[in-house]
């Protein structure tokens, strides 16, 4: 379905597509002050709010947060290939670089999932310190960020499949890219001021 | 005219109240409480000054500009601001602001130390700590705890450790001090001086549940000596304070005055130094609660 | 606790509470019959509940704001009448808790920052000259979550208890140790969930000011009001994720036994303390701005001349709004946390009083040269300057940190605020009200009542807070449900509950001069009643749906005062077709189950929030497939509509 000038003013359908994308800038800076928040008050437990629970050190444990990493920065190059995909009207190949995209997605929360179940079992839970809750709602949070945006990803997928590439979907994948890369630049914060920092 | 009439019976009222009542505040009976009242004085004389300012503007802007006063066919002129005005309307708040800054900034740091006169003093030190809705003072050096209801020597300097056992209390005794937080992960410190004998009212003034509104205690100053006759008396005839005891004592609710021997930071420390329950994070970190004075 | 003490129906054995519940039930079936009665659902459903049209989303959010101004003011009766005589019983500590509780929740989140928020909503598009906000459907959602936290908050009363920890909510009173009944429950996901419909509403509005302006409007030529709105928004933006992380916090430790803000295992009640203030000063400058907006607009109007220093105007409210940020310590200089910090944070806050400055010397020099007519918006914005010139230098007081720790925490505080809120926020909004209640409606509201309104209102609230300067200095703390003879606060006490009788009476007459106004005043008023100078007096009254027939070029930030005046062309073009959002159900139905999964949250009763969580889920996956392009007014309809309301406009 191509965008007919006649029936729909193209004035109107591209506005509506600029003001999208300008909303969506002013939500993604109300969620940098979110994860700013979060990191902030990171900050604080992470060495006054210990208690007598485990500190950092004791329960990081480096492959499982390399393997997130790389799947997930990975996962932001396939968008970004997407949306190059999407701008020279190669459909299928978007849909396949989204498709990956989701699915590296979908492997970083399996391996964040194995490492909640492992800060379980070695005692460090949501209940355990003011440090551990700050902790587990910061990747929480980014967590919760990043499952919202796979279900988003397979509606936009299925949209394409239904409709083909138009002003609508092309504006809808445009801005989940965005999204995408912002829970990336967010996890790059997570592993060099949590983890790194935590490790060292 | 009417409206100016207004302003003045306004003004008026405001200043009988604040020359006419005792109010607690302005009615200082130490040096702390001395230092915060003149400054509260510096306020209220330079905001009533400003107040006026406006009022006057106000009032002469009104009267002179009413459209019932004017020609029907006058067209205000449009304007859009003059470099000049605007220099002195933010000069002259930039001024105030700035001389108000230096009177908080000097002040603060008094109130935060001891005393002027009585910073090479001992203090004495006096831990008091809130539970719902009770105040506990212990003496350590005398090795006595008192409920509701505390002593100390005139023109002495007092240092109280503030804490609490649960909810952030506020410590307050109008006439001696400011007021400062009592809460349960850290101490806090504040330095009272009473330069004249005589019972002071003191409370929690931060809101902390059903029973806050009943929250006081009592504050009595004595001469040295006969404050040092007191705690002799105390030690003499009050009972030894046991942690089950204290822990009964802890529970919600509201107590009459009450005396013992001995004090809960035998068994309950005050959360300060090696105490603080932040401190664990690593082991090498330094000492955060930094003591002061 | 156990569950069914949880869920108590009522919460108290009391017959106060019983009444009120009665009453309740009975206005509620009452407001049904009668709908049905008059055969008005289909007229509420398509007009109103399923509307999209921003000047209905704003008398909505108006009206909702009103209708909690009485909740609130109702309270505030009690609680003043409790206090009015020394050892009163009328209510106890556990009642009174609960009502300030309510009355600093209520007001704040759902009065104040409901009215300001339909206030913008009303004015924007019609001043920037715009045919709705960016995101038209977006806003009717922004609107459905804040009434779902207002209802939420407001069955507290009646099922479970009510918040009892004040509107500071501070822990670790308000942690599970210390408040085991559901009443902070109610209060975390009552904001939450209202909390996002209003950082929707600053995503809509920042969208809505930068790219939908009238040709012609850059930034430097938009009305001072706009600048407010804008500026406020982006305080929305900025602010309101510290509340939703804090608030997720206070729910964390709360339902889950975290140790956010506990005593004990790393908890730190401070920390509760410092996220509240850091997202609760930027909040009072975000009620606060606005107000500011509206008062530049009214007194440029009935002053008959442009607004005094524009340029300043707009600088102060930048730098009000980058200071506010950088400010909230203030509100607990006692916790401390030393010399140092409080002397660099009691600096910033009392450089506020500059640009606050500013503007006051701005308004009385708009006046000055002026042809000043009293009309009831006006009044309201001439006792707002000196009052609120007191408030603001009782705020410069509060900011010397030292001498903060005498008036912190005592009804001096309690007399700061709403000498600024009042006086401030209040005024304006009721200024606002009256100002564009003829754009709204079609008729004006009567000038008699209006000021007999008004100087209850105004007396009223001089007796009521100004001598809560004096007991605060004479050692009187707040929130204490009852004091002694002994303590010498009775007289003021009773000379302040006077005065809110006064206020209480003043909002009567307002309520009875809408009645009044609505039989008596005549219908034909015209465009533009007040003589006014923007845009939105360009369009007819009641304005029509899609604001302007023909879109306006502008060229100042008056350009209706130079169309009327200096002939200047605002419509230049003829009248086209206009494109137009669709109503939906879809906002509605979508904050139903918002409510649904707030409340069992708030029971812990999982099933309910996973079906209400799918109800969620459904609802976005439903919107996301929705196509939804809107329809067009035709032409030849848009002529005809202009030509019965008396010429294009
Ligand atoms: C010149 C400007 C102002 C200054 C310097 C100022 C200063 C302060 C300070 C220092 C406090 C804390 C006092 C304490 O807790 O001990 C305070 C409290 C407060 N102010 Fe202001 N203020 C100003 C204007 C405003 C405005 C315009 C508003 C609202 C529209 C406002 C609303 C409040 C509220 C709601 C509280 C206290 C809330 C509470 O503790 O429950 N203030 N102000
Ligand atoms: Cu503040």
């Amino acid at each position: 379905m191509k965008l007919d000038p006649k029936n729909l003013p193209l004035e109107y359908s591209t506005e509506t597509n600029k003001l999208n994308i300008l909303g969506f800038w002013i939500f993604l800076s109300a969620e940098i002050m979110l994860f700013a928040t979060l990191f902030t008050t990171y900050f604080v437990y992470v060495d006054r709010g210990v208690g007598s629970g485990p500190a950092g050190a004791e329960i990081f444990e480096l492959p499982p947060v390399l393997i997130e990493t790389f799947l997930l920065l990975t996962s932001s190059f396939t968008i970004g290939l997407a949306v190059h995909a999407m701008r020279i009207n190669r459909v299928k190949a978007m849909i396949w670089f989204m498709v990956v995209t989701l699915l590296l997605g979908a492997g970083f929360l399996s391996v964040e999932v194995y490492e909640f179940i492992h800060y379980y079992h070695i005692g460090a839970t949501l209940q355990t310190s003011g440090f551990t809750a700050a902790l587990l709602t910061t990747l929480g949070t980014h967590g919760a960020h990043v499952t919202m945006g796979l279900f988003w990803g397979i509606m936009i997928i299925i949209q394409i499949l239904r409709d083909g590439l138009n002003a609508r979907t092309a504006n809808k994948s445009f801005i989940f890219s965005l999204y995408w890369h912002f829970l990336d630049v967010m996890w790059i914060f997570i592993f060099s001021f949590i983890y790194l920092k935590g490790m060292m | 005219m009417k409206l100016k009439g207004v302003y003045i019976a306004f003004f008026a009222i405001i200043s009988g109240f604040l020359a006419g009542c005792e109010l607690l505040v302005l009615d200082p009976k130490g040096p702390q409480a001395d230092k915060l009242a003149n400054v509260i004085w510096i306020s209220i004389i330079t905001m009533i000054v400003v107040t006026i300012v406006v009022l006057v503007m106000l009032t002469i802007i009104l009267f002179k500009y009413r459209a019932s006063k004017q020609d029907p066919d006058y067209k205000p002129p449009h304007i859009e601001g003059n470099k000049y005005v605007e220099i002195i309307i933010v000069g002259v708040p930039i001024l105030i602001v700035a001389f108000l800054s230096v009177v908080s900034v000097i002040s603060v740091h008094q109130v935060e130390t001891a005393p002027e006169g009585y910073e090479t003093d001992e203090p004495l030190v006096i831990y008091a700590s809130s539970s719902n809705w009770k105040w506990h003072f212990s003496y350590p050096e005398q090795d006595i705890e008192t409920v509701n209801y505390v002593f100390i020597p005139t023109n002495q300097n007092v240092e109280f450790r503030l804490y609490s056992h649960g909810t952030i209390s506020s410590f307050w005794i109008p006439q001696l001090a400011g007021q400062k937080y009592a809460m349960s992960d850290m101490t806090n410190y504040l330095n009272i001086v009473a330069e004249e004998p005589g019972e002071y009212f003191g409370r929690n003034a931060n809101f902390n549940g059903e029973g806050f509104a009943e929250n006081e205690f009592n504050v009595t100053a004595l001469p040295a000596d006969e404050f040092d006759s007191w705690i002799e008396d105390i030690q003499n005839t009050a009972e030894p304070l046991t942690e089950e005891k204290f822990e009964e004592l802890l529970e919600p609710g509201h107590l009459g005055h009450m005396t013992f021997t001995g004090t809960h930071q035998d068994f309950m420390p005050a959360p300060e130094g090696e105490n603080s329950p932040h401190n664990h994070g690593k082991s090498d970190s330094e000492d955060d609660s930094g003591h002061p004075h | 606790m156990d569950f069914s003490d949880r869920f108590s129906i009522p919460p108290h054995d009391d017959p106060m509470l019983y009444a009120s519940i009665v009453a309740i039930v009975l206005t509620s079936i009452a407001i049904v019959v009668g709908v049905t009665y008059f055969k008005k659902w289909g007229y509420l459903w398509n007009n109103w509940l399923t509307t999209v049209d921003h000047k209905r989303i704003g008398i909505m959010y108006i009206i909702s704001a009103l209708l909690m101004l009485f909740r609130g003011g109702a309270d505030a009766v009690m609680m003043r009448l409790q206090t009015a005589v020394p050892d009163n019983t009328f209510l106890d500590a556990q009642h009174y808790n609960e009502v300030f509780t309510t009355h600093g929740v209520v007001m704040i989140f759902f009065m104040a920052m409901a009215f300001i928020i339909g206030m913008m909503n009303f004015v924007v598009p019609l001043q920037i000259g715009a045919r709705d906000v960016a995101f038209p459907r977006l806003n009717a959602l922004s609107f459905w979550l804040y009434f779902t936290g207002a209802m939420l908050l407001n069955l507290s009363f009646v099922v479970g208890g009510s918040p009892d920890a004040g509107w500071t909510n501070y822990y670790p009173m308000a942690g599970p140790e210390f408040s085991q009944h559901v009443g902070v429950n109610y209060y975390n996901w009552a904001l939450q969930i209202s909390g996002i419909g209003t950082l929707m509403t600053g995503i809509n509005f920042i969208a809505t000011i930068i790219k939908m302006r009238a040709p012609g409007m850059k930034l430097m030529k938009m009305p001072i009001f706009i600048w407010a709105a804008l500026i406020t928004n982006l305080m929305i933006v900025l602010a309101f994720p510290v509340l939703t992380i804090a608030l997720l916090m206070g729910t964390l430790d709360r339902q889950f036994l975290t140790n956010f803000f506990t005593t004990s295992d790393g908890g730190m009640d401070m920390m509760w303390a410092n996220l509240f203030w850091v997202w609760g000063h930027p909040e009072v400058y975000i009620l606060i701005i606005p107000a500011f907006g509206i008062y530049s607009t009214i007194i440029a109007a009935f002053s008959e001349r442009n607004l005094y220093g524009y340029t300043s105007m707009v600088a102060s409210i930048l730098a009000i709004s980058a200071l506010s940020f950088l400010v909230w310590v203030h509100h607990f200089f006692t916790m401390g946390q030393g010399a140092l910090t409080n002397s660099i944070f009691s600096i910033t806050t009392m450089l506020i009083a500059v640009p606050t400055g500013i503007k006051i010397f701005n308004w009385l020099l708009t006046m000055w040269k002026g042809k000043i007519r009293f009309a009831t918006p006006m009044l309201y914005s001439i006792a707002f300057i000196p009052l609120f010139t007191i408030g603001g230098s009782t705020g410069v007081m509060l900011g010397m940190a030292s001498a903060d720790y005498q008036y912190h925490n005592t009804l001096f505080l309690v007399a700061h605020f709403h000498n600024v809120i009042i006086p401030g926020v209040v005024f304006a909004m009721i200024a606002g009200l009256i100002f564009y209640w003829p754009k709204m409606f079609g008729f004006m509201l009567n000038e008699r009542i209006g000021k007999w309104a008004f100087w209850n209102i105004t007396i009223g609230f001089c007796l009521a807070f100004f001598p809560m300067y004096f007991t605060g200095l004479n050692g009187q703390a707040r929130r204490m449900y009852t004091y002694s003879e002994a303590t010498g606060f009775s007289t003021l006490s009773m000379i302040s509950f006077i005065g809110t009788l006064l206020l209480a009476v003043g909002f009567v007459f307002l309520v009875y001069n809408i009645f009044y106004s609505y039989r008596h005043a005549p219908r034909n008023i015209g465009g533009d009643p007040w003589n006014a100078r923007t845009l939105e007096w360009a369009t007819h009254s009641p304005v029509p749906e899609y604001n302007f027939a023909i879109s306006p070029t502008v060229h100042s930030e008056e350009a209706f005062w130079d169309y009327k005046e200096n002939d200047y062309e605002l419509f230049k073009g003829k009248v086209e077709d206009i494109h137009m959002p669709n109503n939906s159900g879809w906002s509605i139905i979508f904050a139903g189950f918002f409510f649904a999964f707030g409340f069992f949250f708030i029971f812990h009763v999982w099933v309910g929030v996973i079906i209400a969580f799918l109800g969620i889920i459904g609802c976005l996956i439903y919107r996301s497939f929705e196509k939804d392009d809107g329809h067009h007014i035709h032409k030849e309809e848009i002529e005809a509509t202009e030509k019965e309301l008396g010429g294009a406009k």
